[in-house]
């Protein structure tokens, strides 16, 4: 056992997978001699060489494209994408190609990637370092979407999409990179892709989150002590495929729902989550299903994202808005 | 014609000054009148002072992350001094020296830096598109600016500025190529900086050099040294020209040198060494310019010491502005979204202002 930040806990997952298997491959925008601009793949290419560690040129759609062409011929890729806002070049390649070639091959080719890019918002960064995107992922067939919220799971989450037979987007709540260790066994482990996990078991209502608002909410949990509202908290550390069984189960025992995300308000997991909630669990619903989210516009610079990012504060405030809610 | 007399497969360099200000290219050496001259070096001089002074406030916790221009003022001043007020500016993200002399105020240009929208908002007239930070697209947009301009026969260019890591992406090989199919008037600046972060040049392109590209898009290419403005003001002054008699685009490869850090959250100690620094700090551009200009009388040490109080002073006022500007109203996060905003974005935006009401009754 170690304690790690969730950071350090993806770099030894990468290394552990990288010595055990020599497929594995890494490789990214600075994330060769200088291990990445966060560091995540830092000591890498000094322990397992440049062949299997590199830097490559600005060209996301060659990262993902390379990726592929390495998956179907043998290799693990593991692609990095420096910053989310910046995956787009990538998303052709991973849209038209990574996500089909199984279906349209029908089995013959399959491709084996993880493509990791940090995400989120809340650390007053530069413009496009801030977005949420995983919609764009989750909605595309063919294609997996993890987001680790505690350095535990981002460590069994990143050999477990290694191990997959799938492309496997893993997208990484860089806000909390470095905000708080946890025991992570040094042993391999895998948590498994397409499993939410019960955080805090509860009867009056069900809350979802996942990355960096994992967090938010369990301050608003905090904040909410004396309030007597049992939670049952969920993390979704999957996002696609999603684990609807373990969410609606959650929803028909407590009767109501209440999903926090950092996305714009539309069309997002939340949208999903509310929707199979109504569709499946609905004769058990107490109260209407509620989300906290930003709003539909530009994720806003610095100076105006507390506008738009979600807070422990508001999260509280619909948690007891949707605790009183009366039919 | 310095564009047909230096051949970029033969991996020669333009350059007018060298780094002690003497005039070695006397044929090249441009007739630029002396106001414009001292309003070149000016420019080059409040980037600089705006440049180190946002670093301290950087370091005092009090500006947000922001990309310095240190070291490629002449690759940026020279270039901008060769067009036209009508002509467009496309920058990428490190080009604050440029757009301070195409008509962005400091104060906008830090405003953006510090994290307000507002930055972006230039004033009327001022051609130049915002800072762009996803790689690559500019060149795009500044051959499509360059396209309307020539149908629309309104006699303006378009210059797009990209770092030398940025030629690795897709979009900047696609904006080459589809402006010179099309004789588009561009002028694409590569600020070869020899990083792109961390990752040396060499890792980017097996290339000799970045103006060798030019080569295979059929236009004209040319490495210049990137630290002479005269050099970068002629070079551009030319490309011009082509561009608007419809010979269509340039690529010009500004051989220079990043003297701070790729960003405020890097650590440029990791990936080179303090020597490399040092020898290219022989190379500042804009040491060169004033030896230049002292030579030709029209500058002096009682004059530089003066412009340096001032520029201190007025980077200070300036930034204690912007600081005054605190944070951005909630109004301005949602109308700009769209020309008119949606009736469901407005009804998300009460429900958003009734909830602050509430929690601030609380
Ligand atoms: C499409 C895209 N990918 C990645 C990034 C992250 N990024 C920001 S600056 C930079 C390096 C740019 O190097 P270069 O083009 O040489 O310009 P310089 O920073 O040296 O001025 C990278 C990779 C980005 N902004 N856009």
């Amino acid at each position: 056992m170690a304690e790690l930040t969730l950071l350090q806990a993806i770099n030894k997952a990468l290394e552990q997978q990288m010595e055990k298997d020599k497929s594995v491959v890494v490789f990214g925008e600075d994330a060769g001699f200088e291990g990445g601009v966060f560091r995540v793949t830092a000591g890498l290419q000094k322990k397992f060489g440049e062949d299997r560690v590199f830097d490559t040129p600005i060209a996301e759609a060659a990262i993902v494209g390379n990726a592929i062409g390495m998956a179907i011929n043998g290799l693990k890729p593991v692609a990095e994408i420096q910053f989310s806002g910046f995956m787009f070049p990538g998303y052709n390649q991973i849209v038209t190609h990574a996500a089909r070639m199984r279906n349209r091959s029908r089995g013959k080719y399959g491709v084996p990637m993880v493509v990791r890019m940090p995400y989120g918002g809340g650390l007053r960064a530069l413009e496009h370092h801030s977005e949420s995107l995983e919609t764009l992922f989750a909605h595309i067939p063919g294609l997996k979407l993890v987001i680790p919220s505690t350095p535990y799971d981002a460590k069994g989450l990143m050999i477990a999409a290694i191990q997959d037979p799938d492309p496997v987007i893993f997208m990484e709540p860089k806000r909390i990179y470095r905000a708080f260790k946890q025991e992570v066994p040094d042993q391999e482990y895998k948590v498994e892709i397409g499993k939410a996990r019960v955080v805090k078991k509860g009867e009056g209502m069900t809350v979802v989150a996942w990355g960096a608002m994992m967090r938010e909410t369990q301050k608003a949990l905090k904040r909410l002590e004396k309030e007597n509202i049992d939670v049952e908290l969920i993390d979704l550390r999957t996002i696609a495929p999603l684990d609807y069984d373990t969410v609606l189960e959650s929803v028909k025992k407590t009767g109501r729902l209440l999903v926090v995300s950092e996305q714009v308000k539309s069309l997002g997991i939340a949208s999903e989550l509310i929707t199979r909630a109504n569709e499946e669990a609905f004769l058990y619903l107490e109260a209407p299903p509620m989300r906290v989210t930003g709003h539909d516009i530009t994720v806003p610079l610095p100076k105006g994202e507390h506008h738009h990012m979600v807070d422990e504060k508001r999260i509280a405030h619909t948690i007891k808005k949707l605790a009183n809610y009366e039919v | 014609m310095i564009l047909t007399s230096f051949d970029p497969l033969k991996k020669e360099q333009f350059q007018v000054l060298d780094k002690d200000g003497k005039v070695v290219n006397k044929d090249y050496e441009p007739k630029i009148d002396d106001d414009t001259l001292i309003h070149m070096y000016k420019t080059m001089s409040l980037a600089r002072v705006a440049d180190i002074k946002a670093l301290q406030y950087q370091r005092q916790g009090r500006m947000l992350t922001f990309a310095p221009v240190q070291g490629q003022e002449a690759a940026q001043i020279g270039p901008m001094a060769a067009l036209d007020k009508k002509d467009w500016l496309v920058p990428a993200f490190r080009e604050a020296a440029a757009m301070l002399y195409k008509g962005v105020t400091l104060e906008q240009s830090y405003l953006y830096w510090y994290g307000n929208e507002r930055g972006s908002q230039f004033d009327e007239g001022v051609n130049v598109l915002p800072v762009n930070v996803p790689i690559g697209s500019q060149i795009n947009h500044a051959s499509g600016v360059a396209y309307a301009s020539k149908i629309q026969k309104q006699d303006a260019v378009a210059l797009a500025y990209i770092g030398d890591g940025g030629t690795s992406h897709g979009e900047f090989h696609e904006g080459m190529n589809f402006a010179a199919v099309y004789n588009a008037p561009l002028i694409t600046i590569v600020q070869n900086n020899q990083y792109a972060i961390s990752t040396p040049r060499a890792k980017q392109t097996k290339s000799e050099t970045i103006a060798q590209k030019a080569v295979a898009y059929g236009i004209p290419g040319i490495q210049v040294d990137g630290n002479d403005v005269l050099a970068m003001y002629a070079v551009v002054k030319e490309a011009r020209e082509r561009a608007l008699k419809g010979d269509g685009p340039t690529l010009i490869e500004a051989f220079t040198y990043r003297l701070g850090p790729h960003t405020t959250s890097d650590d440029p100690t990791i990936y080179r060494k303090d020597e490399e620094v040092e020898e290219w700090k022989t190379k500042d551009p804009l040491i060169r310019f004033r030896k230049y200009l002292t030579n030709k009388k029209l500058w002096n040490k009682d004059k530089e010491e003066a412009l340096q109080e001032e520029y201190k002073k007025l980077v200070n006022d300036t930034f204690k502005k912007v600081e005054a500007s605190g944070l951005v109203e909630l109004d301005d996060v949602f109308k700009y979204n769209y020309a008119e905003m949606p009736r469901d974005l407005q009804k998300q935006k009460e429900a958003y202002e009734a909830y602050l009401k509430e929690s601030e009754e609380n």
